[in-house]
């Protein structure tokens, strides 16, 4: 069997594709990506169908050694990665020799890199994915939701050496979210960090609209209470006319907001079903943000309209398709590959 | 008054709203729109994720949209009727009561100036219907429990729910199908399991089944598979 071996997983590494769908009627959750976009890169750009299993990393420090060859990218959070100790490029695709070590330093800017190997992990699906929900004891390697540990084997299949594929500095995602300006937070005409688009649904109708101006007119912070269930922000408090619901089916993005009035904002382990009022949900091209953005880091909430957020999850799709057509490849049909490996 | 209003959840979900109460006909009508929304969206149809009175449907977004959505929406649940509650297969679930496996009966005993067989009896006497499953896997949230044993959560949540543990809180009974932190009131040890992902299918129920608890010896809950945990239910109120 080709394998990777997990020398050190780091402070947290997941297997994950792109989640757990259609199980809601047993309590299970998506789990998949924190980070979508970067986790899609990160296959594309080793030439894998985008639902292959792959690897996410939270804050760094993963250690791998190879025990077969392949070609392997890592995209998300900016750290240092090594090749055998070489500093290499992330998103770009590196080709590796049975016996390299392959090593994820501690993230500087945003918290979770995906290292995506060719073909895939070929981890067995566990109600339909590979999705490690650590929560619900679900899926990863063992089908048993635990993390990565030292010694874990990671299969797939050895692979010839691929082109080798990039995205320019230009066609990257940033992961600074805090500019040093952002600390202004006196005055609201400068624009601090990030603005995250939200579409109101839910019992919004439950909030006064001095409470609707408040979370729109107001900075929020990223607090520590942030992990792959949901963030939670602190910031002006938000009141809500209703007293108590029936628990009832969460969405991605969902932005419920507690008896505290501090907003929380439900991600990919999120529990199905909750009954805190929630005022609306946040754009799904924007979750990643928050999810890459550590505590601290400022963040405002702009309404949008159902019709803009489907455009732009339509134009984020025609510039991704875009992108993979146009991807730079370095090294067309590398025969040696790592003598090729000019990142 | 229409039987349901669509709400937005999100850019590619929508909550179909009932009237917001627990009650067995307005779970007839989640259970009905179940198979008519599934057949209606068909590839759209992403998850689907019913409650005690909503459903939430998380459709695609690049096959589908709003207005499109709304309108098979509205197509398919017009075909609901009030006063079908239909209810789904009944399950028996043996549950072994006891003070040893039971650490809050006395106290609700006590609270609730009942017998401690009192307090089995109107437990097991009720037929209850699975209104939702969520909060983990296998999690079912059955209602309604007999007035006399409405019991508030405990104040203090315990660390460590037994597997299997059977516990109340206001009106809603449960059991709990993995250890886990809870704060329902245990009155008892299920041995059968709630929750096993390699079977199929993993849970004993679904959403809309009926449930009835039948009382066990202490050596038919052993002979069931049941094992009882004492260190965990020890813990009674003690942990933070």
């Amino acid at each position: 069997m080709s394998y990777f071996e997990v020398i050190n997983p780091g402070v947290l590494s997941l297997i994950q594709d792109q989640g757990r769908f259609g199980q809601g009627a047993l309590g299970l959750t998506n789990g998949g990506p924190l980070d979508a976009g970067s986790a899609r890169w990160a296959n594309a750009l080793v030439g894998n169908a985008l639902n292959a299993s792959l690897i996410e990393c939270s804050i760094g420090g993963l250690q791998l050694k190879a025990r077969c060859a392949t070609t392997i990218c890592v995209t998300g959070a900016s750290l240092s990665l090594t090749i055998n100790g070489q500093e290499k490029a992330m998103w770009h695709s590196h080709s590796i020799q049975a016996g390299a070590t392959i090593e994820l330093g501690m993230a500087n800017q945003g918290l979770r890199a995906y290292l995506a190997v060719a073909g895939g992990l070929k981890i067995t699906a566990h109600f339909g994915s590979s999705a490690t929900v650590m929560r619900e004891g679900i899926g990863g390697l063992y089908q048993n939701g635990a993390k990565l540990q030292p010694g874990d084997k990671l299969p797939m299949l050895a692979s010839a050496p691929l082109p080798l594929r990039r995205l320019t500095p230009a066609q990257q995602p940033g992961f600074n979210f805090n500019h040093s300006d952002n600390r202004d937070v006196c005055s609201n005409n400068v624009r601090h960090g990030l603005s995250l688009r939200i579409v109101e649904g839910y019992q919004h109708q439950l909030f006064s609209n001095v409470a609707r101006q408040r979370f729109y007119l107001n900075h929020y912070t990223v607090t520590p209470k942030a992990d792959r269930m949901g963030v939670k922000l602190s910031g002006p408090a938000i009141s809500c006319t209703s007293q108590s619901l029936l628990s009832e089916g969460i969405c991605y993005g969902a932005v419920q907001i507690p008896p505290d009035g501090q907003p929380i904002v439900l991600l990919n382990d999120r529990q199905t079903l909750g009954g805190y009022p929630k005022i609306g949900s946040v754009l799904s091209l924007d979750c990643w943000q928050l999810a890459q953005a550590p505590a601290g880091t400022v963040l405002r909430f702009e309404q949008i309209d159902p019709q803009q957020a489907h455009n732009a999850l339509l134009l984020a799709q025609a510039r991704f398709q875009r992108l993979l057509a146009e991807v730079n490849i370095i090294a067309p049909n590398s025969r040696t590959g790592a003598n090729n490996d000019n990142s | 008054m229409p039987l349901y209003r669509l709400t937005l959840a999100s850019e590619n979900a929508v909550m179909v709203y009932f009237e917001q109460k627990m009650a067995a006909e307005i779970a007839g009508l989640v259970q009905q729109a179940i198979p008519l929304i599934r057949q209606a969206l068909a590839n759209h149809l992403v998850e689907l994720l019913p409650s005690y009175a909503s459903l939430l449907v998380v459709f695609n977004p690049f096959s589908c949209d709003h207005f499109t959505l709304n309108t098979l929406l509205n197509g398919a649940l017009a075909k609901l009727h009030i006063g079908q509650a239909t209810a789904g297969r009944r399950i028996e679930l043996p549950v072994y009561y006891s003070e040893q496996s039971g650490p809050d009966l006395a106290l609700i005993a006590k609270t609730k100036q009942l017998t401690i067989n009192e307090v089995i009896q109107l437990h097991q006497q009720q037929v209850y219907r699975v209104y939702a499953i969520g909060f983990a896997p296998g999690f079912a949230y059955l209602g309604e429990v007999a007035e006399q044993l409405t019991m508030p959560r405990l104040a203090t949540p315990r660390a460590n729910v037994p597997r299997g543990a059977v516990a109340i809180a206001d009106r809603q009974t449960a059991v709990y199908p993995a250890v886990s932190p809870g704060g329902w009131n245990i009155i008892g040890l299920c041995p059968t399991p709630m929750f096993q992902p390699d079977n199929e299918p993993a849970m004993p129920v679904a959403v809309g089944d009926e449930v009835q608890f039948v009382a066990i010896s202490k050596s038919e809950f052993i002979k069931l598979g049941g094992q009882l945990d004492k260190p965990l239910l020890q813990q009674s109120g003690e942990k933070p």
